[in-house]
């Protein structure tokens, strides 16, 4: 972070890129979602700032989630690099925003004391990993490809392949959490929780796309997955204009 | 808006966001370095508090599963980060003042160690009265829900905050407030946050 950091306002978010709190095809979502509007915010310095983190926070092997839990061999499954951008709605590159990331192992199962699917456990895979974007909003890691998995929501209902992301932002008011899929993936379209979100393009946006050009050739393969947090401008309330609406 | 980027649309943190974000409570030790609930470490300024209470569905259970973060100004009233240029207000190299927790899987019960902040600086120079920000996933939630947190024992702060003065039904401001008690050494805020129905916790769109 430089000494010339300008405050800036995030714009407001736009709902109809985002899945409605109600979706009740998504069954848990009825209980856990609230009936009343949102209050809606003008930013002040509580949305604007959000914590900041550094290299020394993460260790070497975070981002590598095909050795940061490897014991005694490799983990089993397809090989893949993820990489992309995280840029704000205006196209600034989110510079040393944290990405966290999470998934199942190969067989869809999650190294969870709550997962119960039957499908095994790799010993030598973990699931998790974080990076830090940088100066570019590039980030990248390495893991296993993820499998489908079943879950009770209706009985026969199975997740498409994704990576849960996690990102901080540089205000708390652009924290985001979302999925990743994978091009291609026919479970995608079926999947009640994908369908939360009313509006094709905005579930375009989920989708990884195969990367050749980045796999590398003997090892493994990769997919390129861009990521866009709210805009944000710099903003007029430390001078702010004469009758700005309060 | 033709220029303009839609911001990736939000997705269910789901059941297991402890893989992620929490790996020792989902029951594996992998990172050095971990990020947790506790917000001080001994050289921390400021009167240390707890920040405790539950999350409920719109049925009055426990939401067992919920990941939470908190974000706050120091004991001074300033935001670690290059954004927050109040002056007169000291940065605390002690303290990031974010932290995250998740409930217990069985109790439901979540919990921050941290400091009680100071007074921020609102929108047209107006003084906010002092409060937590927190955002909450969880399964079942689609879009992280943000709220804030005010103190009990800030009843004249509170009464002026912008923030409460925004919310027109009065009897909705006091899902806000978390209730000071002292608990042997500990001064614990209770703040239970409920996510649908009778007592339902004000939720922001920031």
């Amino acid at each position: 972070m430089t000494d010339k950091w300008t405050p800036r306002e995030v714009v407001h978010r736009d709902y109809n890129s985002h899945p409605p709190a109600f979706a009740p095809g998504y069954k848990t979502s009825v209980l856990r979602s609230p009936r009343n509007a949102l209050i809606s915010l003008q930013n002040s310095l509580s949305e604007i700032t959000g914590p900041v983190f550094s290299s020394d926070d993460l260790g070497p092997q975070d981002n590598d989630l095909i050795l940061n839990y490897a014991k005694d061999g490799l983990p089993i499954g397809e090989r893949i690099i993820v990489h992309g951008y995280v840029r704000d709605g205006f196209g600034r590159p989110m510079k040393n925003t944290l990405v966290e990331v999470w998934q199942a192992n190969a067989g869809g199962r999650y190294r969870h004391k709550k997962d119960q699917y039957l499908a095994p456990v790799d010993p030598n895979f973990g699931g998790c990993g974080r990076v830090l974007t940088d100066e570019n909003g590039y980030y990248f890691f390495r893991t296993i490809k993820p499998g489908p998995y079943p879950w009770r929501n209706q009985a026969s209902d199975w997740r498409p392949s994704h990576i849960h992301f996690s990102l901080s932002g540089e205000a708390f008011a652009q924290r985001l959490i979302t999925q990743m899929y994978f091009e291609g993936d026919p479970l995608i379209k079926q999947c009640p929780i994908v369908k939360t979100i009313n509006n094709d393009d905005a579930i375009r946006t989920l989708i990884a796309e195969l990367d050749t050009h980045a796999a590398v050739p003997l090892d493994c393969l990769a997919y390129r997955f861009d990521l866009v947090l709210r805009g944000s401008r710099a903003t007029l309330f430390e001078n702010r204009t004469q009758g700005a609406a309060r | 808006m033709k220029d303009y980027l839609p911001e990736t649309a939000s997705q269910t943190a789901g059941p297991y966001v402890h893989i992620g974000l929490a790996p020792e409570a989902a029951g594996f030790h992998i990172f050095e370095k971990n990020f947790g609930p506790v917000l001080t470490n001994s050289q921390t300024q400021g009167e240390r508090i707890v920040i405790e209470g539950r999350v409920f569905d719109g049925s009055g259970t426990p939401v067992r599963d919920v990941l939470l973060e908190i974000w706050q100004a120091n004991a001074a009233g300033r935001y670690n980060h290059p954004a927050d240029r109040q002056s007169g207000k000291n940065l605390d190299a002690d303290f990031r003042g974010w932290g995250r927790g998740c409930s217990d899987f069985d109790s439901g019960v979540w919990r921050f160690d941290t400091i009680k902040p100071g007074a921020v600086t609102g929108r047209d120079g107006r003084i906010m009265a002092p409060h937590v920000n927190l955002w909450i996933v969880a399964r079942g939630i689609n879009i992280g829900l943000n709220t804030r947190m005010y103190f009990s024992d800030e009843q004249e702060a509170n009464r002026t905050d912008p923030v409460l003065n925004l919310i027109e039904w009065e009897v909705r401001r006091k899902t806000l407030i978390g209730q000071r008690e002292q608990r042997g050494s500990e001064t614990v805020y209770r703040f239970d946050i409920h996510l649908q129905g009778e007592a339902e916790t004000v939720f922001f769109d920031l």
